[in-house]
């Protein structure tokens, strides 16, 4: 069974709520990207996103944006990335989704990144800017490989597009909470509750909630609610305040350790 | 007149289908968030496209409010200079506000207001688009905020101060290249946070489906009118059309209409920049990948990793690494032939123009003039060009001149 799924069901059978931090892969450096992996690891993540960077990210804020443009001036790429998560692959088992705009998937080919993500060992694809719609062979090609699609449901989707995204997506659906871009939010967005409510109606599948979250309070009440907790530009601000030093991805760890503890409360 | 029954274009060209497609390109590539956002557009103009009492009102502002038609002007002197095929300019650049772009943003904004958005917001290269939909909005009583790379708005100044003038905000982006793409992206940042209240008015034949038909769709207009005029004027159809394409929306415009017309060859002409050199221009036909860019699929100027790559072109509304999806299937058809004119080529039609014409026009029409320049020469003196003068130069004067009188202070 794919890591993913696999950790999914362990978590369910205990009860607990599934942590996964968001990082920019090669942000602020791809040496260091396999650091954090390993700090996030031990903090307690149960699935690591990778970003892979992207010179337009329209589903970004300031801060995920910055360190995409940072790590592909430093040498990362999808095809670094894929080489990158190899070498982990020695290292760790944590489960592993990569987290992508559409184009950089395209100009490496469709049929020949199902291909390399699987073999170097990524568990997952979530593509921002890819709806089921236009996601046949994607879909197929992931689906061959035994990668997980992930696909987002957002606080717009009608009844009718979360029925079919939840059927095209295997591994865990994604819920964007906030409308807008990804960034951090002083509180959580107050129909949570009746929209989760919404999207187990469709599916049992379980339901990760992303997008503005950075607190462990917030972390704690979205716990109650989901399966699944991301945060994303939280920790890529810590990584990036941390930078490359000693105590680097000790840092990281710390700061990601609380977050976990909140949401497996 | 029988042998000129109106175009049958639409039947011809069954695109979109309902997926948004045109073979092989365009669709609906965006976040989740902004998907019934999407289908809510298409539906709400689904309703008014066979609508009379909007479409009247459209007509009726396209006329009084517009200034439409716009001439179908004969270039007398710039034909004899050139001593080959007559030369035509379709004169948008005697639209209100001085290019094509009104004809989207008014049929936009009039659709925005129909569906209750009370704010619209609008992206712009050269400026052209954002005068376009801020002049559309005070019109309307709609709040409005434009989108402008701090590039563009050191090269077109005039243009930041005609919105603010007419009541718009205009904010600058200073991610990216800081140009085109990169307001783009901060446009559809923005929609993703307000899309309930907010119309996002693209101003191209590019973005996600619904957007690149509803502005070829507004912009026909072009095309309609100037075949209907060439045939008046000369009894006949042009031999050749031409016009600059950026996003496009000026060049399937006008070439909509004659779709139908196999006999009319059609060119349309892209930034070459300085040279055919990544970073150095915007010719993605020449230069460029099947790629998916804000939406829609197309052709992209890219690198190895589907990074997308810095584009150069003397005039900012050409200077975008994507290319509507509808070009990028008529460059598969080859029912569109696509070229390319360097800054120094349109420089010097931009020079030409006004010298023999008494018309300065805007540095993207002076692509397409450009072009025109270097084959009239070479064609029979009883055929017949229409050159798409899209839009007026007053706003590139400034620029011009630091490339034709690099040492003199305005």
């Amino acid at each position: 069974m794919n890591r993913i799924e696999q950790r999914f069901q362990d978590l369910r059978a205990k009860g607990e709520t599934a942590f996964i931090p968001y990082i920019t892969a090669g942000h602020p450096s791809l040496e260091q990207t396999e650091r954090i992996v390993l700090a996030l690891e031990a903090a307690g993540a149960d699935v690591i996103e990778f970003g892979i960077p992207f010179s337009d990210p329209v589903g970004d804020g300031p801060v995920i944006q910055e360190a995409a443009q940072q790590a592909i001036a430093r040498g990362a790429s999808l095809r670094t990335v894929l080489a990158l998560i190899k070498r982990l692959r020695e290292k760790t088992q944590v489960p592993i989704l990569l987290f992508s705009y559409f184009n950089p998937v395209l100009a490496y080919g469709i049929q020949a990144f199902a291909r390399d993500a699987a073999e170097a060992g990524a568990d997952g694809v979530l593509c921002v800017d890819l709806p089921p719609e236009e996601a046949g062979e994607y879909k197929a090609a992931l689906d061959a490989n035994g990668l997980c699609t992930v696909f987002l449901i957002a606080p717009t989707s009608t009844d009718e597009r979360i029925e079919r995204i939840a059927r095209a997506c295997t591994g865990f659906i994604y819920y964007v909470s906030r409308l807008g871009v990804t960034g951090e939010r002083s509180s959580l967005a107050a129909d949570l509750n009746d929209a989760l409510a919404r999207i187990h109606r469709h599916t049992d599948k379980p339901v990760a909630v992303g997008f503005g979250i950075s607190t462990p309070e917030q972390a704690r009440q979205v716990a109650g609610l989901a399966e699944g907790v991301v945060v994303g530009s939280a920790i890529v601000r810590v990584v990036a305040q941390a930078g490359e030093g000693p105590d680097a991805a000790e840092t990281v760890r710390v700061f990601t350790q609380e977050l976990v503890r909140a949401a497996k409360q | 007149m029988s042998e000129f029954e109106p175009s049958s274009t639409t039947q011809k060209h069954p695109w979109p289908d309902a997926q948004g497609r045109y073979g092989a390109f365009g669709g609906r590539y965006v976040p989740e968030t902004l998907m019934h956002a999407l289908d809510e557009l298409e539906r709400a103009y689904a309703g008014v496209r066979d609508d009379a009492e909007f479409q009247a009102t459209l007509r009726d502002l396209q006329q009084h409010y517009v200034g439409r038609p716009t001439p179908l002007y004969f270039a007398q002197r710039m034909t004899a200079q050139l001593g080959g095929a007559k030369i035509y300019f379709k004169r948008e650049d005697l639209a209100h506000t001085g290019a094509h772009k009104i004809n989207n943003a008014l049929g936009q904004c009039l659709l925005a207001k129909r569906m209750g958005k009370r704010r619209v917001i609008a992206e712009t290269g050269a400026g052209q688009h954002g005068v376009a939909t801020a002049t559309a909005c005070a019109l309307l009583g709609l709040e409005c905020d434009v989108y402008m790379g701090t590039e563009d708005m050191e090269r077109q100044k005039l243009n930041v101060f005609r919105m603010r003038l007419l009541g718009t905000r205009v904010i600058g982006v200073d991610s990216g290249s800081k140009t085109l793409k990169d307001a783009i992206n901060e446009a559809l940042r923005d929609w993703v946070a307000n899309v309930q209240s907010t119309h996002y008015c693209l101003g191209t034949v590019h973005g996600p489906h619904p957007f690149p038909m509803i502005c070829r769709d507004f912009q026909s207009v072009i095309g309609r009118e100037a075949r209907r005029q060439i045939l008046e004027r000369e009894g006949r159809l042009p031999d050749t059309l031409i016009a600059c394409v950026g996003g496009g929306s000026n060049a399937i415009g006008l070439f909509y209409e004659f779709l139908g017309d196999a006999g009319v060859r059609m060119i349309g002409v892209e930034a070459g920049g300085t040279q055919i050199v990544p970073g150095m221009h915007a010719a993605r036909f020449a230069g460029g990948a099947i790629g998916m860019l804000q939406g829609a699929m197309s052709y992209v100027l890219q690198d190895e990793n589907g990074q997308i790559g810095a584009t150069h072109s003397v005039s900012a509304g050409l200077d975008y690494a994507s290319v509507g999806p509808e070009h990028a299937y008529f460059f598969q058809s080859g029912r569109v032939t696509y070229t390319h004119a360097s800054d120094q080529e349109a420089l010097d039609a931009f020079q030409l123009c006004a010298r023999l014409e008494g018309i300065i026009p805007a540095l993207e029409s002076s692509h397409a003039v450009a072009h025109a320049a270097k084959i009239v020469p070479g064609m029979p003196k009883d055929q017949i060009v229409i050159v798409n003068m899209s839009g007026r130069g007053d706003k590139d004067v400034q620029q011009a001149a630091k490339f034709i009188l690099p040492d003199e202070e305005l």
